[in-house]
């Protein structure tokens, strides 16, 4: 991570960063966290994205889609519930069952007489989404849209340390900010439609961890992390390969090129 | 400099075709026994460097399009699907999309190349004329690729873009509404700009034919700015391009593809801005519309004008100077009045060289900047004032330093020739066998 800040300050320095420009607002950067997946060598740690799929579905999910997301991505390889017995994941039982723990209309399937398809999940499904349409999102939060997360810590900057500091950030509003209906103050947003969500053991996780508001605000980061790139963890071993890969031709062909320039004057 | 053919077919076969497409024969003349100087530096590897990545963005780019959904509605999604589902598509997807940032790296070393040592001086006016037109063909590739993932950036970007040419006088609107395919930009001008994105670089392709084409007539340039000589002589200039040039090439593009690859691999969204992975919203506008780094020069120019000019607003006056910061390359052959060629024996035009290179870096920063914002916080100094010096610095290296000073500078002496360049006060250089 500090490579990435290194070049992306280096980068800033040039002018060369498109990045550059302030959030809108003034509010606060989000906090730098270290995350287990930070760093050319760094990758997922599968409990808390374990766990932070279990806050998604309890609390996140009756209000944010995750259109992009099916449920065998939890069991493909990288996901919180890979399992190398079974490397097709539609065929990853644990997958089954938590899609098959929803039974509704998927996406807007209907029956031979033309009649809504209500049936069990299966892992080739997409998420659930919690509304039907725009119009009935924003009619449920005072006119607000929950966005879908699941690209969510792509589309901010330092995405993973934004989520995190978002969850945490809900103060008393400053004087002089006006909040509107339903409105709260999050000094790393303004003033935001979404409720502050996060109380010490608003849940109870699978794995016994005690679900503090900081372990909960870095579980939901990571697993959203994850959602936005699922291959991060190939896509680092692949770069490692490949960067040795080139190392070793690189030398070799410095070293033909010397060979082969020796005994020429340049 | 290509003189006489030394390709010789020595099998049935080869006799044969070379009787009938001697194409076995122009390879060999072009990338095998092309005499090329002997005193080249890694300035000179940009060349190869960019071919590859013209090859690199082909290719990725073919099986991405097998993806790809040109749609208002599915178009995102399907750039996300290819991240996700396609079998290396994130690697193939993060390829493409810093492939094109390396591109534009490697195209602009080369022009700062040409700029410095004289590249585009006679007799290779044709070349630098064809590689501007290649750099225009890039650009609007470029352009066209940023719309296609159709994020808020995408959108809104092609919006400011192509109202630009609404500003020009009479015939503005209507080529807008032809270049949208509509009245605003929406599905019509994704379907357009998705088929012109495909097209644009096989017709670079052509063009880089041309170029190379161009560059093998007079041959390569080279630091010392003097030509190889003729006859005998012009043995002890050069080298064969093959293998003194192909490895010394090869090892340049390997370590050009190692940051490459720290970037796919590593840093795949740095160079790219959040806001276009939230989906094209015509309803809401981002707080800062940005191009990618690779134009923001221009856009500083863009925005360095805000005052009319007589009949002409500051819009169009803005549009007028970024297409002249491109158009003026074009005569740059003709607007240097120098006979010396490289700026090695210019004194005090290096130095200015130099100046011009760090204000295209600044024009770069304003470009990214809010021309409100200070530059360093200086009280007073926003980054509009600082980018109206840079864009008058720009304009007056091209129209004041170059011709002036080709006439009241006097160049430090250069050597006899290259072998001279080379060896010094040795004896003379052996012809590589």
């Amino acid at each position: 991570m500090k490579m990435t800040r290194l070049i992306a300050a280096g980068l800033a320095a040039l002018g060369l960063s498109a990045a550059a420009g302030a959030a809108p607002g003034d509010y606060k950067a989000p906090e730098h966290h270290h995350w287990h997946h930070s760093g050319p060598f760094g990758t997922y740690d599968r409990s808390a994205i374990q766990r932070g799929y279990q806050i998604y579905v309890e609390v996140c999910a009756s209000c944010h889609s995750m259109d992009l997301l099916s449920f065998r991505n939890l069991g493909e390889r990288g996901g919180p519930f890979e399992d190398e017995r079974f490397p097709n994941a539609n065929d990853n039982p644990l997958v089954m069952q938590l899609a098959a723990s929803y039974t509704r209309q998927w996406a807007g399937e209907v029956d031979d007489a033309g009649d809504p398809r209500i049936r069990p999940g299966i892992p080739a499904d997409t998420f659930p989404a919690p509304y039907e349409n725009e119009q009935i999102a924003r009619g449920s939060n005072n006119g607000a849209l929950p966005p879908d997360l699941s690209v969510m810590t792509r589309a901010r900057h330092h995405g993973t340390d934004y989520v995190r500091s978002l969850m945490l950030g809900y103060k008393d509003a400053p004087e002089g900010v006006e909040l509107g209906a339903g409105q709260y103050y999050n000094e790393y947003f303004g003033p935001i439609s979404m409720a502050p969500q996060l109380v010490d053991g608003l849940i109870e996780y699978a794995d016994g961890t005690e679900a503090t508001k900081e372990q909960m605000a870095e579980d939901i980061a990571v697993f959203l992390t994850w959602a936005a790139d699922p291959h991060q963890d190939i896509r680092k071993q692949t770069g490692l390969m490949v960067l040795l890969f080139l190392f070793v031709l690189t030398i070799l062909v410095y070293l033909a090129y010397r060979q082969i320039w020796a005994n020429v004057e340049h | 400099m290509s003189g006489p053919s030394t390709y010789e077919p020595k099998t049935g076969f080869t006799k044969w075709l070379d009787s009938r497409l001697p194409i076995v024969r122009l390879g060999w003349d072009s990338f095998v026994d092309f005499p090329t100087p002997r005193n080249l530096n890694y300035w000179w590897t940009f060349g190869g460097i960019l071919a590859v990545f013209l090859m690199i963005q082909i290719i990725t780019g073919i099986v991405l399009a097998m993806h790809y959904v040109p749609h208002e509605a599915y178009a995102f999604d399907s750039v996300e699907r290819i991240r996700r589902d396609v079998n290396f598509g994130w690697m193939i997807q993060s390829m493409h999309a810093n492939g094109a940032a390396f591109f534009f790296v490697a195209v602009y070393l080369h022009m700062f190349r040409g700029l410095y040592y004289g590249s585009y001086k006679a007799p290779r006016e044709v070349l630098w004329i064809l590689g501007v037109v290649i750099y225009l063909l890039m650009m609007a590739t470029a352009f066209m690729g940023y719309v296609l993932p159709w994020g808020q950036m995408s959108y809104w970007g092609a919006i400011v873009i192509t109202n630009l040419i609404g500003a020009l006088p009479f015939v503005g609107d209507a080529i807008r509404e032809w270049l949208w395919g509509g009245f605003s930009v929406g599905q019509a001008t994704l379907n357009r700009f998705f088929s012109l994105h495909y097209l644009l670089p096989f017709v670079i392709a052509g063009v880089v034919g041309l170029h190379i084409w161009a560059l093998h007539v007079p041959g390569n340039g080279n630091p010392v700015g003097l030509e190889v000589r003729g006859g005998k002589d012009g043995k002890k200039d050069t080298l064969p391009f093959h293998p003194y040039y192909t490895v010394k090439d090869g090892f340049a593009i390997l370590v050009y593809l190692m940051v490459f690859a720290v970037f796919v691999f590593f840093l795949p969204t740095v160079l790219g801005h959040a806001d276009n992975f939230i989906e094209a919203n015509p309803l809401s506008t981002p707080a800062h519309i940005v191009p990618e780094w690779y134009f923001l020069p221009f856009y500083a120019i863009l925005r360095a004008i805000t005052f009319d000019i007589g009949p002409i607003d500051a819009k169009l006056g803005g549009v007028l100077l970024m297409f002249g910061a491109i158009a003026i390359l074009f005569v740059l052959p003709w607007l240097d009045t120098s006979k010396v060629r490289s700026m090695r024996y210019r004194p005090l035009t290096r130095w200015f060289f130099i100046f011009f290179v760090l204000t295209c870096f600044g024009l770069g920063w304003c470009g990214a900047k809010n021309p409100d914002d200070y530059v360093l916080g200086i009280e007073g100094f926003k980054f509009l004032y600082f980018g109206q010096f840079l864009t008058l610095y720009y304009f007056a290296y091209f129209l004041v330093v170059l011709p002036v000073m080709g006439i009241v500078e006097k160049p430090k002496e250069r050597p006899a020739s290259i072998e001279a360049a080379v060896l010094g006060n040795k004896a003379s250089a052996q012809p590589a066998e």
